[in-house]
């Protein structure tokens, strides 16, 4: 009997967009995040729209599948920044995230708590916010984490090796083709250059035949049912784990109700499972049952985002390197102040989404349909945070230090 | 095919943007397209053009033309002799209606084909007369320069009746097309757009001397200018403009506005600037040409257009020809074109102010601002603008066929 697992992994992360914040704020007003403006920067409008349309409906169908089937698991990550927004706005979204984590089935990966690139920019910083993140979901889940994944799945052999200095017994990656060459992402590999913790690879073609070709009525599988996509995966004979990575909105906010995305959802298990050998595993449990095929070699790093697999969404421009050079820069300042609020935003500031939302390429490539932002276009996403970070410096300033 | 097209000005004795896109769209319709054009104009002069042939309505020989601040006030003709002869639009256009009518008992062609409304009434006693397709090109309407709805009822009835009549409606923009639709109940399917253009070929050959020294000296002692250039009339929206760069000013005391062209709010500006005391760093040119006007452009850090109402706004374009990023109202047809501009509605003062601060303030934003738009400025040609014309056309040819 063949052996064979999903790995299904959801991520879950609500940024602090930044208000609309002009030069005339600057120095008057030290408050970055708290639109009440009824536009897409209203963070609290949001969380409740998204609790709304997407974690309370999901969560539903979560708990439903896995009180229906003993044998359904999946892992989640989900930032600081969305937690401590469901524990002010939306107390029961969080309680239905509690729940599903309570049923000892649902594995939450690590990750910073900020959804930041610090990893790129000062390892110091990037293991407080893994040690913040920890904290938190010690504290709402009573869990602690063993497997890391970093912000927007960037990976590379350098992060593998710091993971498995901390003793984390897995990582999550981007099955990439490049890299892969002939291998198949659906099996466990082993960093190059590490010697216990596994890395799992996101099987890019079937997760995006959810998270993105799902409702698209012009694709040519179209419509995506439950028994078609179990058939799919039951055709590779010599795969043990499929690995189904993707943004927890998928549910709901990506694919709509309307698409058919929950049903989907709902049948998916007892479709796989009735095939014997067939099940679904936590990251850890596929850990512990699969052994490494063979090694991977990844020197440059690779995310799950574009066509580009890298971090040109984030740093492809120089707003965006300036913006994130800037920010980092003020790190030994900010720590020295000892004061929570700055410090608190200054890490606010550093969540990736700030500078996607200044990302070019999609204006000059024509193709804007790929640009998700709730600002008009990427330069005013640039003013608003340079002019927070400038009422960010005046603070340091006006305590005395110089920037 | 041949097209009979109604012209109201050709460069170099243009007063706007109308002369420049009618060229540059029937030089590429000829040369590419190999259309056959005669175009008419109200006057008689030396063009130096030869891939069309080009017809004076009026035997009136001129050296230059002149147009007061509000479009459809008079124009002034300035003959060979330098003697200056005001026409008052509506004798202007009764003249030009009378003589294309006779004109066209003896030519034969295919489509007739007509800009803004000056010509609209030709075109519509042409189609008394025979019995080709009209279509009307439309570069701005009567709400965009007059700045508001209630513009001169005289031509909105022209355009009107015009519009309704015509065959096909051409619009620079989608934003002209919403509003032809808006203010003349025009069904939507009538109309098409056409986005002018520019050929980025024209804007290599400047040279590094500016004749603007003064502002040169300036900007080394570490000043910033803001570039505004356009005539000095309602549609514009300058006294904006002026409320937004006052609260520049008391971010960024070393910034200067320079604001080039002429019309008929030029008084009213100046007393504005003074009123808000920002007298000083706010500049006045001329309507200028040539050199003077490139190097308008050239010595900006930042090129404003905070129009109330722009059909097109070609001058955006050729401010990132010479090397200024763009702030331009979201009221404008060019901001369909350009994504990477900084856009802003024309009433919205503080936020104007805002983005204004953050260019002059912030090089990196310049440049990426401006080598991103000087990208999609690049692949701009009227060769495009004049190929969708020819679809157009050939709707109506094969009709006849």
């Amino acid at each position: 009997m063949n052996q064979k697992s999903i790995l299904l992994y959801l991520h879950v992360h609500q940024p602090y967009r930044i208000k609309h914040f002009t030069v005339f704020d600057v120095g008057n007003d030290h408050n970055y995040f708290n639109s009440t403006m009824d536009n897409d920067t209203n963070n609290e409008k949001i969380i409740y729209k998204v609790a709304e349309k997407s974690y309370l409906p999901t969560n539903q169908r979560l708990i439903q599948l896995l009180n229906d089937n003993p044998n359904f698991k999946l892992s989640l990550s989900i930032t600081g920044t969305v937690l401590e927004q469901l524990e002010k706005w939306h107390q029961p979204a969080l309680k239905s995230f509690q729940e599903l984590v309570a049923t000892n089935r649902v594995e939450i990966v690590a990750e910073t708590y900020y959804h930041s690139l610090a990893f790129f920019y000062s390892i110091k910083e990037f293991e407080k916010q893994v040690e913040k993140h920890r904290q938190i979901i010690e504290r709402l889940f009573n869990q602690t984490p063993k497997v890391f994944r970093n912000t927007e799945l960037a990976y590379n052999n350098e992060l593998a090796a710091w993971a498995e200095s901390k003793g984390y017994t897995g990582i999550l990656a981007e099955g990439w083709d490049k890299v892969l060459g002939w291998r198949s992402p659906n099996f466990v590999y082993r960093p190059v250059n590490t010697n216990r913790i596994k890395l799992f690879l996101k099987n890019y073609k079937l997760s995006d035949d959810i998270a993105f070709r799902f409702g698209d009525q012009n694709w040519s599988e179209w419509p995506l049912t439950a028994d078609k996509f179990a058939h799919w995966l039951s055709e590779d004979t010599n795969a043990t784990n499929f690995d189904l990575f993707m943004d927890y909105e998928t549910f709901g906010e990506h694919q709509w109700d309307e698409s058919g995305i929950f049903d989907f959802l709902s049948h998916l298990p007892s479709e796989w499972l009735k095939t014997p050998g067939h099940d679904f595993k936590t990251i850890s449990e596929a850990i512990e049952t699969f052994d490494t095929k063979d090694e991977i070699d990844m020197p440059y790093t690779v995310t799950w985002a574009d066509t580009e697999r890298d971090l040109s969404a984030w740093l492809g421009n120089s707003m965006q390197v300036n913006a994130i050079t800037n920010l980092y820069n003020l790190e030994q300042t900010v720590l020295s102040t000892n004061n929570e609020a700055i410090i608190d935003d200054w890490r606010k500031l550093q969540t990736s989404d700030h500078f996607y939302y200044m990302c070019t390429k999609w204006f000059n490539d024509g193709d804007i349909h790929a640009y998700f932002s709730p600002y008009d276009n990427p330069y005013e996403a640039y003013i608003n945070f340079i002019n927070s970070f400038y009422d960010l410096k005046l603070r340091l300033i006006e305590l005395g230090y110089s920037v | 095919m041949k097209i009979l097209m109604l012209g109201w000005e050709l460069p170099p004795f243009n007063s706007g943007g109308l002369g420049v896109a009618s060229y540059n769209l029937c030089k590429a319709l000829s040369l590419n397209n190999g259309i056959d054009i005669e175009f008419i104009l109200p006057y008689n002069s030396q063009h130096n053009i030869d891939f069309m042939r080009i017809t004076p309505a009026i035997d009136q020989s001129i050296k230059s033309i002149k147009r007061s601040g509000i479009a459809y006030d008079s124009f002034s003709y300035i003959d060979e002799q330098g003697q200056t002869r005001w026409l008052s639009m509506h004798d202007q256009q009764q003249i030009y209606e009378h003589a294309v009518s006779n004109l066209v008992e003896n030519t034969t062609f295919d489509i007739l084909h007509a800009h803004d409304w000056l010509t609209f009434r030709a075109a519509l006693k042409v189609r008394e007369r025979k019995n080709v397709p009209i279509i009307l090109h439309v570069h701005s309407i009567e709400s965009d320069r007059s700045g508001n709805k209630h513009g001169n009822p005289a031509v909105q009835d022209i355009e009107y009746s015009a519009m309704n009549l015509a065959d096909r409606i051409i619009a620079v923009s989608n934003y002209t097309k919403l509003k032809i639709m808006e203010d003349y109940n025009v069904p939507e399917n009538k109309i098409e757009v056409v986005h002018n253009k520019i050929n980025p070929y024209e804007f290599v050959d400047y040279d590094q001397s500016n004749v603007y020294s003064g502002l040169a000296k300036f900007k080394e002692a570490g000043y910033s200018v803001v570039t505004s250039i356009g005539r000095l009339t309602i549609q514009k929206g300058l006294p904006n403009l002026l409320h937004a760069f006052k609260l520049v000013v008391e971010k960024n005391p070393k910034t200067i506005l320079f604001i080039v062209g002429s019309g008929e709010q030029y008084r009213e500006l100046i007393e504005l600037a003074a009123y808000l005391n920002i007298g000083q760093n706010v500049m006045f040119a001329d309507f200028q040409r040539g050199k003077n006007y490139r190097d308008a452009y050239l010595i900006g850090d930042l090129f404003v257009m905070p129009s109330v109402s722009e059909p097109f706004g070609i001058t955006a374009l050729e401010a990132i020809g010479y090397n200024s990023p763009i702030l331009i109202s979201k009221q404008s047809g060019v901001a369909e074109i350009i994504k990477n501009s900084l856009k802003v509605d024309f009433w919205d003062i503080n936020e104007m102010a805002n983005q204004i601060s953050a260019v002059i303030s912030d090089r990196v934003l310049h440049d990426e601002l401006l080598n991103n738009s000087k990208r999609e400025f690049e692949n701009l040609s009227w060769d495009d603008a004049a190929n969708d014309i020819h679809g157009i056309y050939n709707q109506f040819i094969g009709e006849a066929a």
